[in-house]
């Protein structure tokens, strides 16, 4: 490890002892170019049990890069990802939802015209038990419904009219939980969240970060990439800021402003000079 | 329309029933696809046969099942394309292609009927898959792939054929089987009718039960989107070229059945006929929305109509205008019912 921990710096919640405690992801020296372009230029990152951690970023900082590297979305030339401990390689999206990593894409990655249960099962469906499902190959759209329906009340996410409703007849923010729904129900260590409050409005955006909450408080970490400050500094509990392909700060609300956060982020403030935080 | 949706009673239908009344028929046309196919096909139906009373005659209703085997056949397979946002300028093609090839390898290679058959299954497969690998692995547009595929089979039919038909009497008796008649009740349908019917009760199944069906539906609705949710979008898109070759395979031992002998120059206009049943029957051409069943619907609206047409001694060509009108008002639905709101 090589971030520099100061003292007079608040410990990080939750509680524990920083050194002791492992990370649940945690990628070193990340390399990703697109031609001559650098996406990510050895970036370092981990997110520890318990968390809202936010990724922050001017536009070009390698935010997207990083989260889709983190998702299987794409593969890093060089560096490597941790998952508690161990190296792992992620080829396809598949890999990291494998390893229980779900991730919310800024564009959500819903089928439209599908309707609720089908997008929440999308790519995992369920069979109907016995020689129906096993020969026939025959869908327990019953059983999809059902179970689609109590994740959505088990977060609170009362206002779906019918589990059958196509997704593009549902307002953005119902979207947004449907598949914030979908990556709670499968995600068994983290959750990714892109953006998830872009195209809300105040309302929804309000509900959104109450979900974040509550994924978090029953035990799943979370990882937030956002433009918005003041939905970052109200939810997080550690704040990664991405410059030019590199991590160059992590800090927490109650240590630094948004101003703060923004001029790290800009290069107005050099990031070293406000040391990482565990 | 709008007694269609007017015996609702349960609390979803009650939210509808805020909706004005083009809202309401917007909602429900985009709720159940098959619907505009359905009326659609009653109103030509009743129309048509006022102009005729003949046309309400079993026989008459035989022959109409039979017109449309080949065309509703064919529509299978270009469903399951169109589903996926893509399109086959090939199907016509590659039918023909298959049907020359069963009948051929056992009039002029002695080969034993079944295995002809089997022979024909697998190389209208294969034609299929050939589409699939050119989407999928060049990443060619669907539209390209096919329209080149389309001239290659055409080529190809004419080289293996030399231009000349295979006579019904060379031509084994199972690749004839399917013209055989079957009487159910008044009507005389043949095995190729019945065989038709087949696969849109399997690609029924298939689509709404299985896995892969939810995953052609996703695919085309938004690839990335299908991507990201893990599905293997390639296997997916050469599984349903695939799953179409063999449809059109089958289609061409139907053909063969029809015809009651297999030629080169049949069908020429299969291609686009059935582009033509699956748009008028409410698929939408951008991919993912649509049910399988309207485009026998779709199939049976255009032969409805020829035949109705032509009964009421209306002229060939204008039945061909009624079809290009239908195909855009088909169209223009799809268009209209496709604005969702929020």
């Amino acid at each position: 490890m090589s971030e520099v921990q100061q003292q007079g710096i608040a410990a990080v919640p939750p509680s524990g002892e920083p050194a002791a405690r492992q990370p649940i992801i945690e990628a070193r020296g990340l390399i990703k170019t697109f031609g001559s372009v650098v996406g990510l230029d050895g970036t370092d990152f981990e997110l520890y049990p318990g968390e809202i951690l936010a990724v922050i970023g001017d536009n070009g900082a390698g935010k997207s890069t990083l989260i889709k590297c983190l998702s299987g979305a794409m593969v890093a030339d060089a560096g490597e990802i941790r998952v508690e401990g161990t190296p792992t390689v992620f080829r396809r999206p598949q890999d990291a939802r494998a390893a229980g990593i779900e991730t919310v894409y800024q564009s959500l990655a819903v089928a439209p015209a599908l309707d609720i249960a089908s997008n929440m099962f999308l790519g995992r469906e369920l069979r109907r038990p016995g020689p129906l499902g096993s020969i026939f190959r025959m869908l327990d759209h019953g059983r999809m419904r059902s179970l689609a329906g109590q994740q959505l009340q088990e977060l609170g996410i009362g206002t779906l009219q019918t589990i059958t409703q196509a997704v593009e007849t549902l307002s953005g923010g119902q979207r947004q939980a449907v598949a914030v729904a979908r990556a709670a129900a499968f995600g068994s260590k983290v959750i990714i969240l892109d953006e998830p409050t872009a195209a809300l409005g105040v309302r929804e955006t309000g509900q959104v970060l109450k979900l974040i909450r509550d994924l978090r408080d029953r035990g799943l970490p979370v990882i937030l990439i956002s433009h918005n400050m003041p939905n970052v500094f109200e939810v997080a509990d550690r704040i990664h800021i991405q410059r030019l392909g590199r991590r160059v700060a992590v800090v927490t609300p109650k240590t630094h402003s948004a101003s703060d956060a923004v001029a790290i982020m800009t290069g107005a403030m050099d990031g070293a000079a406000s040391p990482a935080v565990h | 329309m709008s007694d269609v949706n007017a015996t609702s009673v349960d609390p979803a239908e009650r939210f509808l029933q805020r909706m004005t009344p083009v809202q309401r028929v917007h909602s429900i046309l985009h709720r159940y696809p098959a619907l505009s196919p359905a009326v659609v096909l009653v109103l030509a139906a009743v129309v048509l046969g006022s102009l005729n009373n003949r046309f309400f005659l079993p026989s008459n209703l035989s022959l109409v099942a039979q017109q449309v085997a080949v065309v509703g056949g064919l529509a299978v397979g270009q469903t399951l394309i169109i589903l996926t946002a893509g399109i086959d300028l090939s199907v016509g093609a590659i039918m023909v292609f298959t049907s020359i090839v069963m009948a051929g390898s056992a009039a002029n290679y002695g080969v034993p009927g079944p295995l002809a058959l089997v022979i024909g299954l697998v190389v209208g497969t294969l034609a299929g898959g050939l589409n699939g690998l050119l989407v999928t692995r060049l990443r060619l547009p669907p539209f390209i792939v096919t329209l080149g595929t389309l001239n290659i089979f055409t080529a190809l039919t004419l080289l293996v054929s030399s231009g000349a038909s295979i006579q019904g009497k060379d031509i084994p008796d199972i690749l004839l089987w399917t013209g055989q008649a079957i009487a159910i009740g008044p009507f005389r349908l043949t095995t190729g009718v019945v065989l038709m019917l087949a696969m849109y009760v399997v690609a029924t199944y298939v689509l709404r039960n299985t896995a892969f069906g939810r995953h052609i539906y996703a695919v085309g609705d938004d690839r990335e989107a299908a991507r990201l949710a893990g599905i293997a979008v390639n296997r997916i898109l050469l599984s349903a070229y695939l799953t179409a070759g063999f449809i059109f395979a089958v289609t061409a031992w139907i053909l063969i059945g029809r015809v009651g002998a297999a030629s080169p120059n049949v069908a020429s206009e299969a291609n686009l006929d059935s582009i033509t049943a699956v748009v008028i029957g409410g698929t939408s051409l951008f991919g993912g929305r649509g049910i399988i069943i309207g485009s026998l619907l779709g199939a049976l609206i255009v032969g409805v109509f020829r035949n109705g047409l032509a009964l009421a001694g209306v002229d060939v060509l204008w039945q061909t205008l009624v079809v290009g009108v239908l195909v855009i008002v088909a169209v223009a639905t799809d268009q209209w019912i496709r604005r969702v709101r929020a």
